[in-house]
């Protein structure tokens, strides 16, 4: 900590004095709750146990936390095996690392062989701001998605982060978890039912539907507040699973409300915007579509709150392309 | 509990494991001729490590592949594979007959293992340099089950090029592993050519000790030294990771193979195979003779 008074100023964006803001990070302490009823859950993490909040659960199972240091491939690899060998393993880095750097461990050492291992992406999109390219994913939802077997989950608030963790646990093979920075405002005031493969509709409407991933929930919902004083009535998909994705919900909206807008904090090529796009193509549906995003590009430089603005992927922003969507 | 285990140290005399050793270079020929093409001489230098390890060293159950306290063996260089099949069959792991499917459409059996497809393999591999990394896993998991089983590792000396062995070696000695052993196959040769020539990795010794590691260099072709080198192994709980650094040759056992600059892939065409095979089943007939002697 550097703050000498504990007092924390909102408009820090350092890791370490600002987690008492960072509440969605709930995992270290959900994750420690599960593993006080089942002794196979151990979490592995790579000199990030403060950044990403393990720290809560090395607090409460110290033997089974295990800091393998800035080895972030070393760490998937492991991981597996701890699988491997009847561990549930929590393999928890920046979604820069987790899935970009260890995109062929993720491929070869737990999709190919069915390891049930949970890899925790936080960070992801462009909510690193300033820190820059390098430490922003806006491809791992296209790069995880093509892996066979793996199945792919974007909580998008602290309670569907919970959720989500708890329906995950034996599933079969990998699951990747893309979460935030840990700044999102709760969608939900209590953890959602989760249905395998199954969107969450958190509004209901008829004019157009907004399927959204991650931060863009919350916003596409604030968008739909600012749509509905112009008489338009939006639907609000929740795409907490990426893959397998929820076709019926899919073509349900595309058939009931004739406008699909998809948003998410990713490049539009590959990732929900892509996936989304196949369905509808497949369905031979006619239907006025857009994918929202990052327009394949490297994000600028600027605080997260500021670029999320600036790609349009606030409230404001998702309303603007509802309109442009729907004129 | 499985019916049968086969235990550690079990009695094998050194014309046994030469033996076998020399019938693992013979069955590789064979399964080559299946495929087309194949790593004969990637298996050829770590033969005599495989028949101490899987007739000798490790704690296994072959008619109970995933019983939780066997030992782990991960083959880093996963296209050695070949030379483990065989192996695996004749210990009872699946029946012989999948040897003759080898490569063709639908076989388990592929160049490099696929844990999900062939029971005995412990962890797929094939891309090189992460199976240490799983190795480490293991090894931990059994510290948090509080199980006895012992991880070996299996990796090629032109695999030391690869970062990540050595994030995994420095895992190792944090974590205080004397569960886990690496294996480094010393054949001197990757695929294009020697490795002090393409990628130096000397001084291994050197390298694996300042990472912390208990090392002992040996003559991987040497089954005594092999054995002897298993039995100095440290207790399961102890926390000290072992190296072995076996200095092998690439293609040993087969003259015109042996550190042979070509032959990392090959195929042996009809007269070259029958020259190998004789020279590979001459030496056999030796050690069988002996072998016989000792039994009467």
């Amino acid at each position: 900590m550097t703050t000498v008074t504990g007092n924390r100023d909102p408009k820090t964006w350092n890791m370490s004095t600002s987690l008492p803001l960072m509440f969605s990070l709930v995992y270290g302490a959900e994750l420690a709750d599960m593993a006080d009823e089942r002794d196979d859950i151990v979490v592995l993490t790579a000199d990030l146990k403060t950044s990403n909040r393990t720290s809560d659960f090395a607090q409460r199972h110290p033997d089974r936390f295990f800091d393998v240091g800035i080895a972030e491939q070393n760490m998937m690899s492991m991981a597996a095996g701890m699988a491997a060998s009847g561990l549930i393993p929590y393999a928890s880095t920046f979604a820069s690392f987790a899935g970009l750097l260890c995109a062929e461990h993720l491929r070869t050492d737990m999709a190919y062989p069915a390891m049930p291992v949970r890899v925790l992406a936080h960070h992801a999109g462009i909510s690193f701001g300033f820190y820059g390219t390098s430490h922003h994913a806006t491809e791992d939802i296209a790069i995880t998605r093509a892996m066979a077997g793996m199945t792919v989950v974007a909580p998008c608030d602290s309670n569907a982060t919970r959720a989500l963790l708890r329906a995950t646990v034996d599933t079969p093979g990998p699951v990747y978890f893309r979460l935030g920075r840990g700044r999102e405002r709760d969608v939900y005031t209590a953890p959602p039912k989760v249905e395998h493969g199954r969107f969450v509709t958190v509004r209901e409407g008829c004019d157009a539907t907004v399927i959204a991933s991650g931060i863009a929930v919350s916003a596409a919902f604030q968008a739909a507040d600012l749509l509905q004083d112009q008489g338009i009535d939006l639907r609000v998909l929740d795409a907490m699973f990426l893959k397998p994705l929820d076709v019926d919900a899919i073509l349900a909206a595309s058939r009931e409300t004739g406008a699909i807008l998809t948003v998410e904090e990713h490049n539009v090529l590959g990732g929900l915007g892509g996936a989304v796009a196949e369905i509808l193509a497949e369905g031979g549906l006619s239907v006025r579509f857009a994918r929202h995003g990052i327009n394949d590009e490297y994000a600028l430089i600027a605080p997260p709150t500021h670029l999320w603005r600036h790609y349009g992927l606030d409230g404001e922003g998702i309303k603007r392309r509802v309109e442009e969507l729907l004129a | 509990m499985p019916d049968t285990i086969l235990e550690r140290s079990r009695p094998a005399t050194a014309d046994e494991l030469k033996w076998r050793a020399d019938w693992i270079r013979l069955k590789t020929i064979e399964l080559v001729a299946v495929a087309g093409s194949g790593h004969y001489t990637s298996v050829f230098s770590c033969a005599e490590l495989f028949a101490a390890l899987y007739y000798r060293e490790l704690r296994l159950a072959p008619h109970d592949p995933t019983w939780p306290d066997r030992d782990r063996f991960l083959l880093g260089k996963g296209h050695a594979a070949i030379g483990l099949y065989p192996v695996l069959a004749d210990l009872g792991y699946f029946p012989a007959e999948w040897l003759e499917t080898y490569s063709r459409l639908g076989s388990p059996l592929g160049d490099h293992p696929d844990m999900r497809k062939v029971p005995g393999i412990d962890f797929s591999s094939g891309s090189i340099g992460h199976n240490l990394s799983v190795g480490v896993g293991m090894a931990l998991a059994a510290r948090v089950q509080r199980r006895d089983y012992r991880t070996f590792v299996m990796t090629g000396d032109a695999e030391l090029n690869e970062g990540q062995v050595w994030e995994a070696a420095m895992a190792a000695s944090h974590f205080r592993l004397g569960n886990l052993v690496a294996i480094i196959d010393r054949n001197q040769m990757g695929l294009d050519g020697y490795t002090e020539n393409v990628m130096a990795v000397e001084p291994i010794a050197g390298k694996w000790e300042a990472f912390g590691w208990r090392v002992m260099s040996i003559e991987g072709h040497d089954v005594t030294a092999i054995c002897e080198a298993f039995d100095s192994l440290p207790a399961t709980d102890s926390e000290q990771p072992t190296c072995i650094v076996a200095l092998t040759r690439k293609g040993a056992g087969v003259s015109f193979m042996d550190l042979a600059l070509d032959w990392h892939l090959g195929f042996l065409g009809p007269v070259d195979r029958e020259d190998a095979e004789v020279e590979i089943t001459q030496r056999m007939a030796g050690y069988e003779s002996r072998i016989k002697e000792f039994a009467s």
